[in-house]
């Protein structure tokens, strides 16, 4: 049966059918609900987990580790500044191939302070060897920590993993949500078998100081892993889950109108909801109008994206962070990987666009406006009110 | 290119807390006031001012909490509807 | 697609009211998705609850500007900005007030002096409640049994019977409305 729930609390309770052992995190708006939601479950005997408070995000991410390092399952959850802390950590984290897994719930980064939704504070760790996953909505949500779990614990690839849903519209949202059977999720995300781990009967060190002969292997593994384990297993999980469940889990991305599509566009997160309506009015109007949801974010499925978008003639990228000085994240990663993945033929004119950063809100009808307007640019901000810029006061 | 990323001194003012009320506020009965000050002293806003015998509260400002009405020992502060 | 918007202040219940209609209204084989929007992040501060509801899953993740129906729960919120002023064409929208607000040929506006129904019915103000019973009866877009089938797992022990009872004087209340 259908539940009507908050996107945070859905989130805690399918976290818990999957048992993790040790939960640490530290309380941040929007992530709160979700660990909340845990402690209840906890405190109710209705999760047998260890949960460690902790006085900072820096300390929720290293218990992790060293619970990870000691052979049972993890699970945290943070946001912006807190993932910023964490930053140092999750490197740890990725280089010891430990495999957490983690919520991060997007939200701006300071200054100015604002705790609402833009999807800056991941973006700043994506180089960290971290497998990341965006949801639309609440149901995608769950049913990526389900296969979250089962992709970092995988033998060759040992990975963390971080599913990523948009602070306030998702975690604080309100959808349907229909849970899986316990047992059902049993048998897809089994008891984790360390490969490796801290034990007292066979001593081993964790990151350990590895001189520049040893370093730069340790990276190259990690590329490898990303390229072909990681890539193969996320296909195969999605399907996996899809025939288990009964539910379409897309894997990397996935398409929307795009058969004939003539503009196509990408984005990730809960705004590729408001630009499928966006399509479909386009659509009625007679516009050959697609979208590509980009879910899987890392490892950055290049080739698979330039496939789907080859055919058409505009891409549209519409970005929730910026790299300041250079693009919008994911307009430049889309072009470098039609650079490099086109074959030398001619590709389908990008164009960048910046939006909802800080909670703005993005109607349909500015994404209609995108492609009435069609323009070529690389960094355009969606929605700027000139009344608030020129003095600093 | 600056955004307002600074604000000016004295903003809190412009603030008008009042607006926080949501159909109670304080009245304040001018009858058996000792003048201890104890609204005047825990009034989280601050809003409360006067001498002597005699308080009152800046509706501008007061968010209707009622802590003046429950630490008046005299009873002289009640809550009414607005 | 109908777009509900509630207008409160932040600890007034709205989401909660929020969570109750919606999870009524997908009891009908619908989709729906609530979700608020804070200004300021403290307690009083004004806020709205939005909930979408439909046939079809709901994908639109942007505010609700323009609602069919409206629940303005603290009438003082009239002093910013007429929550009047968002309601479309042939909507309703139900203020928990004593006084009288005018309708047009436009939309239509009730007035429900909730908070005291409920400190008659209950003893407690609790508004909300008595709101969403006048919802169900002048919009007819949630029946009475739903609302208190989503209550009854929404809230526990004394508190379900309570918000039943605060349902029905609700629905009672604006039942002299006429339908």
């Amino acid at each position: 049966m259908k539940q009507f729930l908050e996107g945070a609390v859905a989130i805690a309770r399918t976290v818990a059918m999957c048992k993790p052992a040790v939960i640490a995190a530290y309380p941040i708006t929007p992530q709160t609900h979700i660990v909340e939601e845990l402690a209840n479950l906890i405190a109710a005997k209705k999760l047998n987990a260890e949960f460690v408070n902790v006085e900072s995000e820096h300390s929720a991410a290293s218990c992790v580790l060293g619970a990870s390092a000691a052979g049972v399952r993890v699970y945290s959850s943070t946001s912006s500044q807190g993932l910023l802390l964490m930053a140092e950590v999750l490197f740890n984290i990725a280089g010891m191939r430990l495999p957490v897994v983690m919520c991060c719930v997007n939200r701006a980064v300071s200054a100015p302070i604002n705790i609402w939704n833009d999807q800056q504070d991941i973006v700043t760790v994506r180089d960290a060897g971290i497998i990341l996953l965006f949801a639309e909505d609440i149901q995608e949500a769950c049913d990526l920590h389900i296969q979250a779990f089962k992709i970092a614990e995988d033998k060759d690839i040992m990975l963390p993993v971080i599913v990523n849903i948009d602070g306030f519209i998702l975690s604080h949202g309100f959808e349907p949500v229909e849970f899986p059977a316990q047992d059902l999720v049993d048998k897809f995300v089994s008891n984790y078998e360390a490969p490796y781990k801290l034990d007292v009967d066979n001593p081993m060190t964790f990151g350990p100081l590895s001189g520049p002969e040893y370093y730069l292997e340790t990276r190259y593994a990690m590329q490898k892993t990303m390229e072909n384990e990681v890539m193969k297993k996320i296909q195969a999980v999605a399907d996996d889950f899809t025939k288990n469940f009964g539910r379409k889990s897309f894997g990397f991305i996935e398409k929307y109108k795009t058969d004939d599509a003539e503009t196509i566009f990408v984005s990730m997160g809960s705004i590729c909801g408001t630009i499928k309506e966006s399509v479909d009015d386009l659509r009625n109007q007679g516009e050959k109008v697609g979208l590509v949801r980009v879910i899987t974010y890392r490892p950055f499925p290049s080739k698979i994206l330039v496939n789907s978008l080859n055919n058409a003639k505009k891409i549209c990228v519409i970005d929730k962070s910026i790299s300041l000085g250079l693009n919008g994240i994911l307009f430049t990663e889309i072009s470098a990987a039609f650079y490099s993945n086109n074959n030398g033929k001619n590709f389908p004119k990008i164009s960048g666009y910046v939006s909802g950063l800080g909670g703005r809100d993005v109607s349909k009808e500015e994404i209609i406006d995108i492609f009435k307007q069609n323009k070529d640019v690389e960094t355009e901000f969606l929605g700027v009110n000139k009344e608030n810029i020129g003095s600093y006061i | 290119m600056f955004a307002k990323i600074i604000t000016k001194p004295g903003t809190a003012l412009n603030n008008k807390t009042g607006s926080w009320r949501t159909g109670k506020k304080p009245k304040f009965l001018h009858k058996n006031c000792t003048g201890c000050r104890s609204c005047y002293l825990l009034c989280p806003e601050g809003c409360i001012s006067g001498s002597k015998k005699s308080y009152d509260t800046d509706y501008e400002y007061c968010k209707g909490c009622g802590i003046c009405v429950k630490v008046c020992p005299v009873k002289d502060i009640e809550m009414i509807d607005e | 697609m109908k777009e509900v918007i509630i207008f409160a202040r932040a600890g007034q219940g709205a989401i909660t009211t929020a969570q109750v209609l919606g999870s009524a209204i997908i009891k009908s084989n619908m989709y729906a998705y609530a979700f608020p929007h804070f200004g300021a992040a403290r307690m009083g501060a004004p806020m709205n609850a939005f909930l979408r509801y439909d046939e079809k899953p709901i994908r639109l993740r942007s505010q609700i500007r323009m609602a069919n129906y409206s629940i303005i729960v603290d009438e003082t919120l009239f002093n910013l900005r007429d929550p009047l002023e968002q309601i479309k064409s042939g909507g309703v929208a139900i203020i928990n007030s004593a006084k009288n607000f005018v309708s047009d040929k436009d939309r239509k506006v009730f007035s429900i002096p909730a908070t005291k129904i409920s400190e008659e019915t209950v003893g407690k103000p609790m508004a909300n409640t008595v709101l969403l019973g006048a919802f169900s009866f002048l919009t007819k877009e949630v029946s009475l049994e739903r609302l208190n089938e989503a209550m009854s797992e929404r809230f526990k022990g004394k508190n379900v019977e309570l918000n039943i009872r605060l349902a029905k004087a609700g629905y009672d209340f604006a039942s002299k409305f006429g339908s």
